[in-house]
């Protein structure tokens, strides 16, 4: 995996983004490494799932940089940072319902057809089994669980180096909510690096390499999971007081 | 058994042909309500506008009206991507009441032109008459109704396994029902929207020249026909091309059927009054299961 000059696979720098001309994240610096989970958390409106829009090119950005593989990205659309090796799972009409499982997962393969498709699709479903016998189904019919493996399997068919994840846990049941972060170790393992917005704060920096904290728009603190569940001051703000 | 003959003859053949018409109409606003979201006001002047590209060529070339009418076909497409470009494309991000009311003007424009360079009056694909085919001694059907039906069959056949098979028609199928994750899927939506027009304009001229020679062409051949058209694409659920379909035939059929004599010798429903049918049957669905038939999309 190509990266950056210093060894990051994206890099953000000085980015900020919003809508109407108004600036929801403001100079947003984030260095993501290659086959790392790194997590965003913050209080609600603190522009996390800005930041992630704003890197997949789906809002309007007003200033800083966007690199990827060392490569400059800032002025692509969605449409060409997804055969460059990005693919993202938004948070909310994650699946396309009235397609079946099986379409879902091709329309995957179209932007950027993965070199041996039967592979990719074997390689999805063997990380999601629960998939394999729903595949005629419509996507619309099944669990919310179960529709965010479709849409995880979806961005995944790609073959992506860099997976968006937008709350991939929210809604969803603690016996699933689970499930997901186990699969997200797996998708690592496999290779993929990771850049997750999350809601479950504390869960997600136990599996995450890093933890970004956003707050009003900017960076707040960057460390490894580990070392901002221990720090005290995020501890109090954002995890709910109560020690690790 | 006569009974029959007479019924089969004069009531359901014809009804499916116009039905027929109805489909391939549909199916164009269905899709492009489906992926543009708006209701194409043009859609029958479309037709209109093939109709009078193929009647054109059967002027300059010495075949029959369906083999040019790839002509008429290649005219609607380029009026169609035209008008995309031109009205509808700086529109996209507004609201889509602008376009709604964009494809009124474009509508105003396509007849107005056809009346421009080819007169008002009705002119025919073929003079003379044509005998029917003859089957079993007792089934009278015109030629062209025959191939009015079968084409149709085809081509929905054919529609069919595009829109299930092909990766432009699964692309089609996912912007129409979740747009902003077809664009995050890293679908090209502009060149979704072009095989829209391309399809929809080619079943529209399709349609106008099959209804032009089941009558004659005139400037507002395809506007007469708008009415039932969306009907049928109530009918069978917005954004449900093969739903559409089927609600063109069901229209046109109700229709046809409606001055049957069923009662007594007079028709039910005056001839003059039949595409009151059809506005009958879209305000009771838009009423009574407004998702249509086949659990389209609401309006």
């Amino acid at each position: 995996m190509n990266t950056g000059s210093n060894g990051a696979l994206l890099e953000v720098e000085g980015l900020s983004a919003g809508y109407g001309g108004v600036a929801v994240i403001k100079d947003i610096d984030l260095k993501v490494a290659p086959r790392e989970i790194a997590v965003i958390i913050g209080p609600n409106g603190a522009g996390k799932s800005t930041l992630l829009k704003s890197v997949f090119a789906l809002t309007a950005r007003s200033a800083g940089l966007v690199r990827f593989r060392g490569r400059d990205m800032t002025g692509l659309r969605t449409a060409d940072l997804v055969p460059e090796g990005i693919a993202a799972v938004p948070q909310s009409r994650n699946v396309f319902p009235t397609l079946t499982v099986a379409e879902n997962l091709d329309i995957g393969t179209y932007a950027a057809p993965p070199p041996d498709r039967a592979e990719a699709k074997e390689r999805v479903l063997s990380l999601f089994p629960d998939l394999a016998t729903k595949l005629t189904q419509p996507a619309g019919e099944l669990s919310g669980g179960q529709r965010q493996m479709v849409a995880m399997g979806r961005a995944l068919m790609s073959a992506p180096d860099l997976l968006l994840l937008d709350e991939p846990t929210a809604g969803l049941s603690p016996a699933y909510l689970e499930k997901i972060f186990d699969l997200l170790l797996e998708i690592r393992a496999s290779g993929v690096t990771i850049l997750m917005v999350e809601q479950n704060a504390r869960q997600a920096l136990r599996i995450a390499d890093h933890g970004h904290v956003l707050v009003s728009g900017r960076n707040f603190a960057s460390d490894t999971g580990a070392a901002l569940l221990a720090n005290e001051e995020v501890r109090r703000a954002f995890l709910g007081g109560a020690a690790a | 058994m006569n009974d029959l003959v007479f019924f089969i003859n004069l009531y359901l053949v014809p009804g499916l042909t116009i039905g027929s018409v109805y489909a391939l109409g549909a199916v164009g606003i269905s899709m492009i309500f489906g992926i543009l979201r708006f209701a194409h006001f043009a859609h029958g002047d479309l037709m209109t506008v093939g109709g009078y590209g193929t009647l054109t060529a059967v002027w300059i070339l010495p075949f029959h009206p369906l083999v040019v009418l790839p002509f008429g076909i290649a005219l609607a497409v380029g009026a169609a991507l035209a008008v995309d470009r031109a009205f509808y494309r700086p529109l996209r991000d507004l609201p889509t009441i602008y376009t709604v009311i964009a494809s009124f003007g474009v509508a105003l424009i396509f007849r107005s032109s056809a009346q421009l360079i080819w007169s008002s009056g009705n002119q025919v694909f073929l003079p003379g008459i044509r005998p029917p085919l003859v089957l079993f001694d007792t089934f009278r059907i015109a030629t062209l109704h025959a191939q009015v039906i079968v084409l149709t069959a085809l081509i929905a056949l054919a529609l069919h396994l595009f829109l299930s098979r092909s990766q432009l028609g699964r692309s089609m199928r996912a912007v129409a029902d979740e747009p902003e994750l077809a664009a995050i899927s890293g679908l090209d939506t502009e060149r979704i929207i072009r095989w829209t027009w391309i399809i929809g304009a080619a079943l529209a001229a399709t349609a106008g020249v099959f209804a032009g020679m089941d009558t004659s062409m005139h400037p507002n051949l395809g506007w007469n026909l708008l009415l039932s058209m969306f009907a049928a694409a109530i009918l069978g659920g917005i954004g449900k091309p093969l739903g559409a379909m089927a609600g063109g035939l069901i229209i046109g059929l109700a229709e046809e059927l409606a001055t049957y004599p069923w009662i007594g010798t007079d028709p039910l429903v005056s001839p003059s009054y039949k595409s009151g049918v059809a506005f009958a049957i879209m305000v009771t669905l838009l009423i009574f299961r407004p998702q249509g038939l086949f659990k389209g999309r609401l309006l």
